[in-house]
């Protein structure tokens, strides 16, 4: 019988080095969550990204109880194509106080929040929306390498002539690098996507919702980029997703409960080039004491998947079990929503529900913490959200501030 | 050149753009030399080429002798030709090699099936001239 241990707050905060950080020096003026919207997810939405993501924002304003005339902020993923000019435009916004897109790729969602967070704080917009709207399966399809690709350029000219051309290849060369490393293996992998079809049949609104996955169907299906297998790889969909930030002041007094931003930590992607470990061993110190918590203070995680072995990756990276123990961890059913330890991925992720790189996953950490899920996990104290390779990430919790 | 001998050496998917911060490094690689950047202030080796040293933001540097050889440090099969330049090129094998000295290289490894593939396994680099501004490091297994 496997006993899964958490870490402790003690030998955690040890292998952090968390004293280092003075978490006095972080702004406790509150910012939160207010609304959350989104299209349908398809493989051909039939209008363009930029009517998908107006009608999110339409969607998230409506659920927050708020004119489109107030909003102003805009932030967005910079590989996204509609501009804050021509969203403002449709939205007629008169004073866009901030505004911009922060690059990399799909895995900037905790770092829009977290500089979202500092501009409310700063008083410099009182309203931010940030949206995604993306025809990632008609459209440019990421797993192609026409959104990333380099075409030899730059320092690509050191990896894309011999391969690594497209996302998965830079993270499988990750994973089996850690599969040698530590012993997890592609069984551990399947349990991931086997765990979030689960969660999926549970949600109408995923793309998986009524299909099946076992982890027969995971073993026998083809290597796309090996160590990945045709279930370890997440969709690609047509969609929009947007989120509406503001004071928790201001939230209180609007129409949804607010989910307010507890922690934000963000970190850039350069690091990968050990292809060891994830982003998350550089932001965990200052995400754990910014949020005053432990990980296993956590109720709920949502955990950028594009990949399978990434949920694992993660959970070891961040600390919530040590390094080579994340793969018994999901083995053992702790990542279910059904008796798990750590529901991960309550929606079905971008493996099972959409990729909408990490914007669906903040609306289901929301979504959590409202106690609307389709997947709800009861008494949510803290709902964590990594938006990707462990490059940033947040923690929601739900209104306790009087 | 012998076709039966190139049989199994991967021509590039793509040829790189030489930029021309980097171009000490591909005019070592066309004398048949894998030179990488050394500090000149903590002799710190870096790869790929970055105009400043991590360790101790120094600007100067010089280009480094590598011995050629290493070990296979992780590997990826690509068997789904996700991108176009990969059509007809599958099973193929890309590789990272760590360099005696510590530097990782992307690379391909010639004249082995990529299901014989092993992290551990020791290899040596091969010059591969493509053209007369380009030769590519590849490398093969040491019996």
């Amino acid at each position: 019988m496997l006993i899964i241990k958490w870490q402790c707050s003690e030998c955690l905060f040890a292998l952090f080095n968390i004293n280092d950080y003075d978490a006095s020096m972080v702004d406790q003026s509150k910012v939160a969550i207010a609304g959350i919207g989104e299209t349908e997810y398809s493989r051909a939405s039939g209008r363009s990204e930029l009517v998908l993501t107006l009608e999110a924002i339409v969607a998230a304003l409506k659920d927050a109880g708020i004119d489109p005339h107030e909003v102003d902020g805009l932030m967005r993923w910079s590989v996204d194509t509609s501009s804050e000019a021509i969203v403002a435009e449709n939205l007629g916004i008169k004073n866009l106080n901030w505004f911009g897109d922060i690059s990399q790729a799909g895995n900037v969602g905790a770092a829009l929040v977290a500089s979202a967070c500092a501009a409310i704080r700063s008083n410099l917009a009182e309203i931010i929306v940030i949206y995604r709207g993306v025809n990632g399966r008609s459209g440019r399809r990421y797993g192609s390498g026409a959104v990333t690709g380099r075409r030899g350029q730059g320092l690509s000219a050191f990896s894309e002539p011999f391969g690594l051309l497209t996302p998965q290849h830079g993270l499988a060369m990750m994973t089996q690098r850690r599969m040698y490393e530590t012993g997890i293996t592609s069984r551990h992998f399947g349990m991931v996507s086997v765990t979030e079809r689960f969660h999926a049949n549970r949600n109408p609104r995923a793309t998986f919702f009524g299909r099946s996955l076992t982890i027969e169907d995971h073993q026998e299906s083809r290597f796309v980029v090996e160590p990945f297998r045709l279930f370890d790889c997440c969709l690609e969909t047509d969609g929009g997703g947007a989120i509406i930030l503001t004071s928790l002041d201001r939230a209180k007094s609007l129409r949804q409960p607010p989910a307010v931003v507890r922690a934000a930590a963000q970190h850039a992607y350069a690091s990968s080039r050990d292809y060891t470990d994830t982003a998350a061993k550089f932001i965990a110190p200052r995400l754990w004491s910014q949020a005053k918590i432990a990980p296993s203070d956590i109720s709920v995680a949502q955990i950028y998947d594009h990949f399978s072995p990434f949920v694992i990756f993660a959970l070891e990276d961040y600390g919530f079990v040590a390094r080579g123990e994340g793969g018994d961890f999901v083995e053992s059913g702790q990542m279910s929503w059904d008796g798990g330890i750590l529901p991960v991925n309550t929606s079905g992720g971008h493996l099972s529900e959409a990729y909408m790189q990490g914007m669906n996953q903040l609306l289901e950490g929301v979504r959590q913490v409202r106690g609307t899920s389709t997947a709800q996990v009861l008494d949510v104290d803290f709902s964590f959200v990594d938006t990707g390779i462990g490059t940033g990430a947040v923690v929601l919790e739900p209104d306790n501030y009087g | 050149m012998d076709k039966q001998k190139d049989i199994m050496i991967p021509e590039p998917l793509l040829m790189p753009v030489i930029e021309v911060e980097h171009s000490l490094f591909w005019e070592s690689l066309s004398k048949n030399e894998l030179r990488i950047q050394k500090c000149s202030n903590c002799t710190a080796l870096r790869y790929p080429p970055n105009p400043m040293c991590s360790q101790c933001q120094s600007f100067d540097h010089t280009w480094e002798l590598m011995s050629g050889m290493g070990e296979i440090f992780s590997y990826v099969v690509t068997h789904q030709p996700t991108h176009s330049a990969f059509r007809g090129r599958t099973p193929l094998a890309t590789v990272v090699v760590e360099l005696n000295e510590g530097p990782r290289l992307v690379t391909n490894i010639l004249n082995i099936s990529p299901s014989k593939i092993k992290i551990g396994m020791k290899v040596q680099i091969v010059f591969q001239k493509m053209n007369d501004e380009i030769t590519l490091p590849f490398f093969e297994l040491i019996d």
